[in-house]
């Protein structure tokens, strides 16, 4: 297992037609580039992916529920990506610190695709899936919860897994383990961090 | 017992109409030969929604889910004037199955909404998976589903090796298997025993733990724990199998299938059972999707989606085996699935047994894999590769992935992230139990409270798969 093969794991498959319009070796993958102008195909290995703006994520999904026979939302998570800031993310895809990862999969036509939205630091927002498909709220609640990124339009977008009083988003890379005081009601007033 | 199927099809929906294929009726004698089957119609009778014969036709389920969609609604609200109350239960309530706590909103005996508040078991691992190496990290995702700990380590071992690119050699994978189908059994087992106290039968629990047991003590042999075993490693397992191996796997079978089949006499034919479940807790196809069910919950409502046949991954298109599926999705369902995967299990574990190949247990790359103990004692370098694995650990390509096997509850997936280092960047598990948790609402509303034990206990949550 030579180390060379493992430089690139993402194969490009938008090898540059004359018209500039990308054709994804994945199906669902073309339609969804087909009607999102601006959306990014790439495989990572082996697995389709979309990298979508964050402001048509639920459009996308809207599309895949309701015109390519997707079934299922998965999973939605998220990921603080501060200590990868040079990774792959296709072409013309501008990195920033949060992504937002969203598996789709479609029972009836057994495939999957992945979608995956640049988030910023300054304005952590994305569209709630909720409205579409009611099976990610707890998902996008957790998220919230431990990555502090927000979605508008969730019914109850509260924290689920820490308590409520809890300062802080710990799944993001600037918590540290072990270095906040211990934040429940019998242990005194939580220190806010600096 | 005309209502439990099985579907032999390797992809059950993928022709172009899109419904399932048709699967054959089970034969209730067959399997088990205690089973004395019972009227259809008797059955049929007392489900809520009518005979519940509803294959999931493209068109209906489609048709279905679109209107959860644009409505974005499973039930009417609530009029606020109507005079409601909010019962709280657990997370001490001996039947939530550790630390669950659900808010129910009662109109007299009838519950209108449930809500799952969690949290409690909550003790950050996926931020420990950040601090764990990759050699690591198994100890750490082995205590996420505590029933079914071979799971998780299996599907965080794969999404590493699909980032390394690693191929497994054949008798890795079929001890990976052979260990998953049993761990299967063990889980369901649990399930049984639990349900059974759940709904006041002491007996089934004492049948239940009785068996499970027996796997138990196999995996003791095996990896050396009974629980969070850490055997799965990226590349392979820990260990090969002991000396003797078959003799004790099938002596596992054979008591697991006699255990199942008393279980199976002194609850199917129950008519108190049949009473508590039947009918109880019913959630059709289309709700199930919406709610990001998965596992037994979506296929008691009809549609066989199973990852072992649709996305096979370790080598099950290389053993037979058929997919478990009903069609009324009550509480019955989901105990009858079960009870009929663990047979399946076993069937699976017995073609283990015959089929497992000769070779390594783990893949010879050295990146990954340390070197064998007798090359420590006369070699510094193996000596020093030793110790530089389990230190610092090896590095991992940058990208991301996603791996997904069938666990006991569903779809048990590992999203990991890589930066390039020994330790994930990020590392996710979707967890089965936490998003078939957003069904217990669907199934209970309309439902009397004090089938709120039957819900909670048939959706099969484990709360450490739920809190992470």
């Amino acid at each position: 297992m030579a180390d060379e093969a493992r430089e690139d794991v993402h194969e490009v498959e938008n090898e540059a037609p004359a018209d500039g319009l990308a054709r994804p070796s994945d199906e669902v993958a073309a339609a969804v580039l087909d009607a999102f102008p601006g959306s990014v195909f790439a495989l990572s290995h082996g697995q389709p992916v979309v990298y979508v703006d964050r402001a048509s994520l639920r459009d996308v999904v809207g599309f895949l529920l309701l015109e390519q026979r997707f079934t299922q939302v998965v999973d939605i998570t998220g990921v603080d990506q501060s200590t990868n800031p040079g990774r792959f993310l296709g072409d013309g895809v501008l990195p920033e610190r949060f992504e937002i990862v969203a598996n789709c999969l479609s029972h009836w036509r057994n495939r999957r695709l992945r979608l995956i939205a640049q988030v910023p630091e300054h304005d952590p927002v994305v569209p709630s899936l909720v409205p579409l498909f009611p099976g990610v709220e707890l998902a996008e609640r957790e998220v919230y919860d431990l990555m502090g990124i927000r979605f508008d339009g969730h019914p109850d977008l509260t924290r689920i897994l820490l308590p409520d009083e809890w300062i802080g988003h710990p799944l993001r890379k600037d918590d540290a383990t072990a270095r906040v005081p211990v934040q429940f009601k019998a242990a005194g007033k939580p220190q806010p961090k600096v | 017992m005309g209502l439990l199927r099985r579907s032999t099809s390797t992809t059950a929906t993928n022709d172009e109409s899109g419904a399932p294929a048709s699967g054959d009726e089970l034969d209730p004698g067959a399997p088990i030969a205690a089973v004395a089957s019972h009227s259809d119609a008797a059955l049929h009778r007392q489900t809520d929604e009518g005979s519940q014969l509803m294959r999931p036709s493209k068109a209906a389920t489609d048709a279905a889910v679109r209107e959860i969609v644009l409505t974005g609604e499973l039930w009417p609200e609530v009029d606020p004037d109507d005079e409601t109350m909010i019962v709280n239960m657990g997370p001490q309530h001996p039947s939530t199955h550790g630390v669950l706590r659900v808010m129910l909103e009662l109109e007299g005996e009838v519950v209108l909404r449930l809500k799952p508040v969690i949290g409690y078991l909550h003790t950050g691992m996926e931020k420990t998976g950040e601090e764990l190496t990759y050699v690591q990290g198994g100890t750490n995702v082995t205590r996420m589903d505590y029933a079914a700990s071979l799971f998780n380590e299996t599907v965080y071992a794969m999404a590493a090796e699909q980032l390394l690119e690693l191929e497994l050699p054949p008798r890795a994978q079929w001890i990976r298997m052979l260990m998953h189908e049993l761990n299967r059994m063990s889980s369901h087992l649990l399930f049984l025993a639990t349900n059974g106290m759940d709904l006041g039968s002491t007996s089934a629990m004492i049948y239940g733990w009785r068996e499970r047991e027996e796997v138990l003590r196999f995996f003791e042999k095996v990896t050396g724990l009974r629980m969070n075993h850490n055997y799965f490693r990226v590349g392979g397992s820990a260990a090969d199998l002991p000396d003797g191996w078959q003799d004790d796997v099938l002596a596992v079978c054979n008591s697991v299938d006699y255990g199942v089949a008393e279980i199976d006499e002194l609850l199917t034919n129950n008519p108190i059972w049949l009473e508590r479940t039947v009918g109880i807790g019913v959630i059709t196809s289309a709700q199930a999707l919406a709610l990001g069910a998965s596992g037994p919950i979506l296929r008691s409502t009809g549609i066989p989606w199973d990852l072992r046949k649709e996305q096979p991954y370790l080598p099950y298109d290389q053993v037979a085996f058929d997919v478990i599926y009903a069609e009324s999705g009550d509480c019955f369902d989901r105990y009858r699935i079960k009870l009929m995967e663990i047979l399946e299990s076993a069937r699976i574990v017995r073609q283990c047994v015959e089929k497992m190949p000769e070779g390594d247990y783990r893949v010879q790359d050295r990146k990954v894999t340390p070197p064998p103990r007798a090359r420590i004692d006369e070699s510094m370098e193996a000596l020093i590769h030793h110790f530089k694995l389990f230190t610092e650990g090896f590095k991992v390509p940058a990208g991301e992935t996603y791996a997904a096997v069938e666990g006991p509850r569903g779809e048990l997936g590992c999203y990991l992230v890589s930066d390039g280092t020994a330790k994930p960047a990020r590392m996710h598990i979707r967890a089965p139990s936490f998003y078939n948790l957003q069904t217990a609402g669907a199934m209970m509303h309309g439902g009397l409270v004090a089938d709120a034990i039957t819900i909670i206990s048939s959706v099969d949550p484990i709360m450490g798969d739920v809190d992470r």
